[in-house]
């Protein structure tokens, strides 16, 4: 610092007395949207983007098999869009599927996990690094500017979404909360974070197009499905079982609201 | 074994700009675990940047440091081609190397 050139420190301190009037109304949202945007170039989330790449091609399991023959809608192997159009309908399982739901069964009939070691720890935290979330990353990181497209053309695939939004308005709990109780009003915010109007087409869009991502004050890449579940954890409401047809219907509701949107994730928050 | 980093390097005008990104916990040695034992300091202690075997930029940081670190920076020179490798060492001794071409 005892070399820093007297212009820029002049002007970092008048920076630093201007930046409380910044706070005032509506500032505060344009001053998140600047933090986002400088913090975008070398977000984290490219690190759990590399291993998540790194785990699809590696051989593991008791098969010691790759995850590249794994079928995500788009044909064996192919990774390219497959978030964008996710969840759809699979045959050969006979259900519809996430990205997750669908890992979970390839690493079973691929790699010879059973299905509890598969499951098991999805979200990383503290003392272990989630390589679901790593190939979440990798996978949601390939649809990168695909326009999300996902398809309603299966009964199964409506039966989903009609599912996912009774879900949505479902008020109960301790609370007596719903996703929309947060979600289905403009301008509604928690804490200095506004929440999203899912029920509007631009706020779906912009909501499902921005995970998963890297969660600055956790340190940690989050997916979608991290997020219902500490929105259900926020209602109080039971734990959200991953993979679940609850948990599925609900992602499909919201991802099928985002449809035409470009995917933009992984993304960064603060 | 740590994660590898990703690391960019442009050439723009007589500048050459480097972009890492590191995978690491940089834990500050003040938090404390859910038993309340406090979480030993860990983080990187020494970054290391070469281009064509040339130090470039070296540096010793400390545990404020955030997690999963970025650096970015620029140096003189660097022509397309070049090779720039970057090492970092953390107090426990571990280290990471990795490397690109300049694009």
């Amino acid at each position: 610092m005892s070399h820093a050139n007297p212009v820029v420190r002049t002007a970092a301190i008048v920076a630093a007395l201007c930046a409380p009037l910044a706070f005032g109304q509506g500032g505060t949202v344009d001053e998140i949207a600047k933090y986002r945007a400088a913090l975008q170039d070398g977000n984290p989330a490219e690190l759990w983007e590399a291993r998540g790449e790194g785990l699809w091609k590696q051989p593991r399991g008791p098969k010691s098999a790759t995850l590249e023959k794994c079928d995500l809608g788009r044909g064996p192997g192919v990774v390219k869009g497959a978030y964008a159009e996710l969840p759809r309908y699979f045959a050969d399982a006979g259900r519809v599927m996430d990205l997750e739901t669908r890992l979970v069964w390839c690493m079973v009939t691929l790699q010879g996990y059973s299905e509890a070691d598969a499951t098991k720890g999805p979200f990383g935290g503290p003392d272990h690094k989630s390589d679901m979330e790593a190939l979440v990353a990798y996978i949601a990181s390939e649809s990168r500017g695909v326009p999300m497209n996902v398809s309603l053309a299966n009964p199964k695939e409506q039966e989903a979404y009609r599912l996912g939004e009774k879900m949505f308005y479902f008020r109960g709990g301790t609370h007596d909360f719903a996703c929309a109780t947060c979600h289905s009003d403009e301008g509604k915010r928690i804490r200095l974070q506004d929440l999203p109007n899912l029920a509007s087409v631009e706020g779906a869009r912009k909501a499902y197009t921005t995970w998963p991502a890297y969660r600055v004050s956790q340190g940690e890449l989050r997916s979608f499905q991290w997020r219902l579940n500490d929105c259900f954890r926020q209602q109080r409401f039971p734990e959200l079982v991953f993979t679940s047809d609850a948990s599925i219907a609900l992602t499909m509701f919201l991802a099928r609201n985002a449809n035409g949107a470009p995917f933009a994730a992984p993304a960064i928050k603060r | 074994m740590p994660d590898p980093m990703k690391i960019r390097a442009n050439v723009a005008g007589d500048w050459t700009e480097v972009k890492v990104l590191m995978s690491h916990e940089m834990e500050t040695g003040q938090r404390k675990d859910a038993a309340g034992k406090a979480i030993p300091a860990w983080f990187i202690q020494n970054v290391t940047v070469t281009h064509n075997g040339k130090t470039v930029l070296n540096a010793q940081w400390g545990p404020a440091v955030a997690k999963n670190p970025f650096l970015a920076f620029k140096f003189k020179g660097g022509a397309k081609g070049d090779k720039v490798v970057v090492t970092w060492q953390d107090n426990r001794g571990e280290k990471r190397t990795d490397e690109t071409t300049i694009g």
